[in-house]
């Protein structure tokens, strides 16, 4: 028996346009408290998954429940109890960046006296302090897009989604983001449903990541764990006697694979951090020269590519052409 | 306290909007303009076959243009929903924690707001030309005026966001914004009065156009004793009143419609 409620639950959960399948019978659940990262290639329905999770699209068929409250029936209190950053634009650019978040915090409720604080924290956050009072107009795209990251946390809601979250920002914005919502979780306890095409992001934040593929969970662990299933790192060694020391590491226990590459040997091994010293050693005793060596652990990226077989698109899937791409994010 | 916090941020957040946006302002007196000076000078002395009562064609269009411009303004004021959904910003709003009710209400006002500032601005203009028009207006009649005014904005604000919420695109929006303005505003007797032996499907039709009382009722607040009204002013405002009702009603649960 379980001593706290799943966060999110959902049961057989379906989405139809029209012929499309966006989302085929997902069933998930997270945890109080833990970040899942929603991994998938464009069109694998993710964004779809969110806005049945955010009450913005109904289901088709199935059902879901965050915090307890049925995402169709009770969705008041749904949207009570969490917080979203949107995947496409939702600001007002005729507002300045300042009037954007004390309309956000009004909206959800955030008592008068707290505003103020919480806004210059979150302005000081995306580093938008000096340009608060300009229109939002005169933003550039990353300047609005950390607007409305520092939007999403002004109230501490209990779950909060990201929907590629730090898509097309500098690599600067996005460590101090990824370490503020670290922050933030360590704090409040604040679940974070996350999706993402970064692996890195996948990989920094989530404790356990689910990919997904044509609205369908193909698979769902830790980080590490997913990692594992790849079956071993790969060592490659430089080295001009290949098939002598081929011959005489054969036979090591966790050595699952060797293969005879150029000027040297692709070796597919179970712990190659602790492996790579001894095998180092063995080459010495025999009087093999090895001239360099390295050792790659798989990423997520492999672990994505293996799962769903293609290359993950930073931008535009073609999935979905023009009106139909834009139909399904839009509230109607 | 969450909910009306809610409704005065949406409220304010199109007034802002409005009142960035000078060349609408700016724009707003030239319709009312050319209404009363070319069309009304033009019609002046050809309007005597007209039931005007004792008014003169400019002193019976004047409410008539207040009201035309509270319609076309109104309506146009749907145009937003539209926009917010182009830009996503209606997302935030509809996830936001507070009811669809208080969303539509907070919309509702805030585009009121808007468009009971460009009938204000029209009673300016008619002030400043009332000597050579011949239209008597003081601060009195004008404070009488505003809250008819604003109760029929309410109920036409509704119908513009309701059908607003139907429709995917600027562009068939501008199309069906005319096929609603044009009818109200004729049917209406804003220009022309349909009584006496006017056709009398036209004067059902007109009885089934809630502009009608209202540029009713403000023709018996602006004509004073010149102006015999086809209804006397409570029955006027009981109209508009259960035409907002009813207009809010809808487009609550217009706005509430989800996929």
């Amino acid at each position: 028996m379980k001593l706290l409620e799943n966060a999110i639950e959902t049961n057989e959960l379906t989405r139809r346009f029209n012929d499309l399948v966006a989302v085929d019978k997902l069933n998930i659940s997270v945890e109080q408290g833990e970040v899942f990262g929603l991994l998938g290639p464009n069109g694998a329905g993710k964004t779809t998954t969110i806005s049945m999770l955010c009450t913005i699209l109904k289901p088709t068929s199935g059902s879901a429940r965050v915090n307890g409250f049925d995402i169709v029936k009770q969705d008041t209190q749904v949207r009570k109890s969490i917080g979203i950053v949107f995947q496409d634009p939702s600001i007002d650019d005729r507002l300045t960046g300042k009037e954007n978040l004390y309309m956000h915090a009004n909206l959800y409720g955030v008592p008068p006296g707290e505003q103020k604080p919480r806004i210059d924290r979150v302005l000081k956050l995306v580093e938008l302090e000096t340009r608060a009072d300009d229109l939002l107009r005169t933003y550039s795209g990353g300047m609005r897009r950390r607007l409305e990251i520092a939007r999403g946390l002004i109230h501490y809601p209990k779950v909060l989604f990201l929907d590629e979250p730090t898509i097309g920002l500098d690599p600067q914005t996005r460590e101090h983001i990824w370490s503020y919502l670290e922050d933030l979780r360590k704090a409040h306890e604040i679940t974070m449903i996350l999706t993402t095409h970064y692996m890195e992001e996948a990989d920094r934040l989530s404790d356990r990541i689910a990919i997904m593929d044509y609205g369908k969970i193909v698979a769902s662990d830790t980080p590490a764990k997913l990692k594992d299933t790849l079956e071993g790192d790969v060592i490659t060694i430089k080295t001009k006697e290949a098939a002598k020391l081929s011959s005489v590491i054969a036979g090591t226990p966790s050595v699952l694979k060797i293969d005879a590459v150029d000027e040297g040997l692709d070796l597919t091994v179970r712990g190659g951090k602790a492996l790579l010293p001894r095998i180092v050693e063995t080459a010495a005793k025999n009087g093999i020269f090895v001239e360099s060596v390295s050792l790659r652990e798989p990423n997520l990226a492999d672990v994505f590519l293996h799962y769903t077989g293609r290359e993950i698109r930073a931008e535009g899937g073609d999935e979905l052409h023009g009106l139909s791409a834009i139909r399904r994010r839009r509230i109607k | 306290m969450t909910e009306l916090r809610g409704i005065y941020t949406l409220w304010l957040r199109e007034v802002k909007r409005y009142i960035r946006d000078r060349a609408r302002i700016v724009s707003s007196f030239v319709q009312p303009l050319l209404w009363l000076v070319i069309f009304g000078g033009g019609l002046r002395f050809s309007a005597s076959a007209l039931q005007l009562g004792n008014l003169t064609y400019e002193q019976y269009i004047f409410p008539g243009i207040v009201g035309q411009t509270l319609l076309f303004t109104s309506m146009f004021m749907g145009i937003s929903v539209i926009w917010d959904r182009e830009f996503g910003f209606l997302k935030e709003i509809m996830v936001a924690p507070i009811s669809h009710f208080s969303v539509f209400i907070g919309k509702m006002l805030g585009d009121s707001t808007d468009a009971v500032i460009q009938g204000i601005l029209v009673f300016a203009l008619g002030a400043l030309l009332g000597p050579t028009l011949g239209i008597a207006l003081d601060p009195t009649i004008f404070l009488e005026a505003l809250p008819i005014m604003i109760l029929i904005t309410f109920g036409l604000v509704s119908v513009g966001l309701t059908v607003a919420s139907f429709i995917e695109s600027l562009e068939s929006f501008g199309v069906i914004q005319s096929f609603i303005n044009l009818p109200l505003f004729f049917l209406s007797g804003a220009i022309i009065p349909l009584r006496g032996n006017v056709p009398s499907w036209l004067q059902i039709a007109s009885s089934f156009d809630p502009l009608t009382y209202g540029v009713d009722a403000l023709r018996t607040i602006v004509g004073g004793n010149a102006w015999q009204p086809l209804h006397p002013l409570y029955f006027n405002l009981l109209i508009i009143c259960i035409f907002d009702i009813v207009m809010i009603i809808i487009g609550t649960l217009a706005f509430s419609r989800r996929k």
